[in-house]
């Protein structure tokens, strides 16, 4: 299968690889996706307690290029967001932004389910209501 | 590096082989001079034909220790699974209806075997195989029944190369009064098969495995001890004694006759050569952490080696070893987004089918490309690491089966 030049941009030069602290207060770790599955996604997030804004993120990906592209997009796009800017990321978004072919979009889901799950825990640590799925759009 | 070396490195050659230009020079004639049709009896042009494809026949049947009346041509081994066991349940069906064969055959044996119970005209014994690719006889001498027509077992694997027991296997067939098939598309031409030492009755190969054109392939038929025959499967002109209808491939076959001459001169020493290669790479492979190889490691063809590359995703590797042409176990690789059903066979986990790839040695595979791929491979699995969040779980000491994972 031929990838997009942007997926292999991002294969070959992931952006923002990396691990933070996930017992720091301000970081919001998600985890998606099941190694027999053949892609697993770590997303990590980290909040300027001040502006409430995403001010690092970081992400590990166990999967295929696309996977890894997803996710690494995704990191980019998350910094210098608010939370709620953040929630609004489609990973239709991501789709045409590194056309996927529709094999993929199970790539990009991923990555959407990676920042929800990461914004999830960052609320649960500082004491809010984790957001449902379905009450995001 | 040797600027020569032509990329991307080609290490798939259980999918296919180069044609070798020795073949294609035999080939070259017959598309233009000598183009006629070997059924045309009444003139040179067809004369010559069927000479061409006469010598080509000897001089498969010679590699396989037959006699050129066994060898019946089709369009390659998809064709000549489809024509052996349709063709024996047919011909057969007043002994009995029952089939066996074995989980990790290829499709094409595989679908046909279901197709056939699906449309009631077969039942069918699928054998398990072992964490080594390899199929118990006890459980053979178990399945089989004086029902059983045909017992049908590859000769080595096409996606980890383990060899299986076949002379055993066609004896227990035998002592039921069985025919003995064996589907040897990748074991024909790289190792010795002979028909009459191994007891094979049926035999399904191809001449694009071999260094020889696609679209041709043979399937062989027993014609003493016992006599078999196979109900033709499509009809029309009766070609090939009546088996396999259809106008013959002449510069295919010519070109998988003289694959076959090159293979039966050269293969010992290639063999000896490629499997010093293959033992080369995968050394030095396993040798990086958390790899591990899968099927037999010693009843195995020569130049393939199937290596699981713990936390990394098959696809990914690929990706990154983009240099090398392989194959993956991967479900990113196929159309269906399962793990190879071979691996899963042994009993592995998908998560180390998913990381799998399957390296495949050739003619003209050389060291230098090896050593070329061995480094190749090292960097792209630690560099897949560093971001793969399952290595850094595992170097954390996290097991990795307590986590609860989110599947999607």
């Amino acid at each position: 299968m031929a990838y997009s030049d942007k997926v292999i941009d991002h294969y070959n030069n992931p952006r923002n690889v990396g691990t933070l602290d996930k017992n720091n207060q301000n970081v919001g770790t998600g985890l998606v996706g099941a190694p027999e599955c053949g892609d697993v996604m770590r997303l990590q997030i980290e909040v300027d307690p001040e502006t409430g804004l995403i001010k690092e993120a970081k992400f590990k990906t166990f999967g295929c290029g696309s996977a890894i592209a997803s996710s690494s997009l995704a990191t980019e796009w998350l910094k210098g967001k608010t939370i709620d800017q953040a929630l609004e990321i489609d990973n239709m978004d991501i789709v045409e932004e590194l056309s996927l072919p529709p094999v993929k979009i199970h790539c990009s889901v991923l990555a959407e389910d990676a920042i929800l799950a990461a914004i999830n825990d960052y609320r649960i640590k500082n004491g809010l209501e984790p957001i449902k799925q379905k009450e995001k759009i | 590096m040797n600027t020569n070396m032509k990329l991307p490195i080609y290490l798939d050659h259980n999918a296919t082989t180069p044609v070798d230009p020795r073949v294609l020079q035999a080939m070259l004639p017959y598309f233009t001079e000598h183009f006629g049709n070997a059924a045309s009896r009444s003139h040179p042009y067809g004369w010559k034909a069927e000479e061409a494809v006469d010598y080509a026949r000897e001089q498969i049947a010679n590699l396989i220790g037959a006699d050129s009346k066994e060898i019946i041509f089709t369009s390659g081994a998809t064709e000549s699974d489809n024509l052996a066991i349709k063709g024996v349940i047919e011909m057969y069906a007043k002994k009995g209806n029952h089939l066996i064969t074995c989980v990790t055959e290829h499709k094409a044996v595989l679908d046909t075997c279901r197709n056939l119970e699906k449309k009631g005209l077969a039942k069918v014994t699928y054998l398990p195989v072992g964490t080594d690719g390899l199929i118990d006889l006890n459980q053979l001498q178990d399945a089989i029944t004086d029902e059983t027509v045909l017992v049908s077992i590859m000769y080595a694997n096409n996606e980890i190369g383990v060899v299986q027991p076949i002379k055993e296997i066609a004896q227990i067939a035998h002592s039921k009064g069985a025919l003995f098939m064996t589907d040897a598309t990748q074991g024909v031409g790289k190792v010795p098969i002979l028909v009459d030492e191994l007891g094979i009755d049926l035999m399904a190969f191809t001449s694009h495995k071999m260094y020889g054109p696609k679209g041709v392939g043979a399937l062989y038929v027993r014609r003493k001890n016992p006599r078999v025959k196979v109900t033709a499967q499509m009809d029309g002109g009766g070609h090939e004694r009546g088996m396999r209808s259809g106008t013959l491939n002449v510069p295919g076959i010519v070109g998988f006759g003289a694959a076959a001459d090159i293979c039966k001169k050269e293969m010992n020493d290639e063999a000896k050569r490629l499997k010093v290669l293959r033992d080369k790479l995968e050394n030095s492979l396993l040798q990086i952490e958390e790899t591990y190889l899968n099927g037999h490691k010693l009843h195995r063809l020569p130049h393939v080696s199937n290596i699981s590359f713990k936390y990394v995703e098959g696809e990914g590797l690929i990706m990154g070893i983009k240099d090398l042409a392989v194959s993956s176990g991967s479900a990113c690789t196929s159309a269906s987004l399962e793990p190879s059903y071979v691996l899963k066979s042994l009993g592995l986990d998908d998560e180390l089918a998913h990381s799998s790839i399957r390296f495949g040695l050739g003619r003209f595979t050389t060291e230098e490309e090896i050593d070329y791929a061995i480094e190749h491979v090292k960097k792209a699995v630690s560099q897949l690491r560093e971001m793969s969040p399952l290595w850094e779980m595992f170097k954390e000491g996290i097991d990795l089966k307590s986590v609860e994972w989110v599947e999607h």
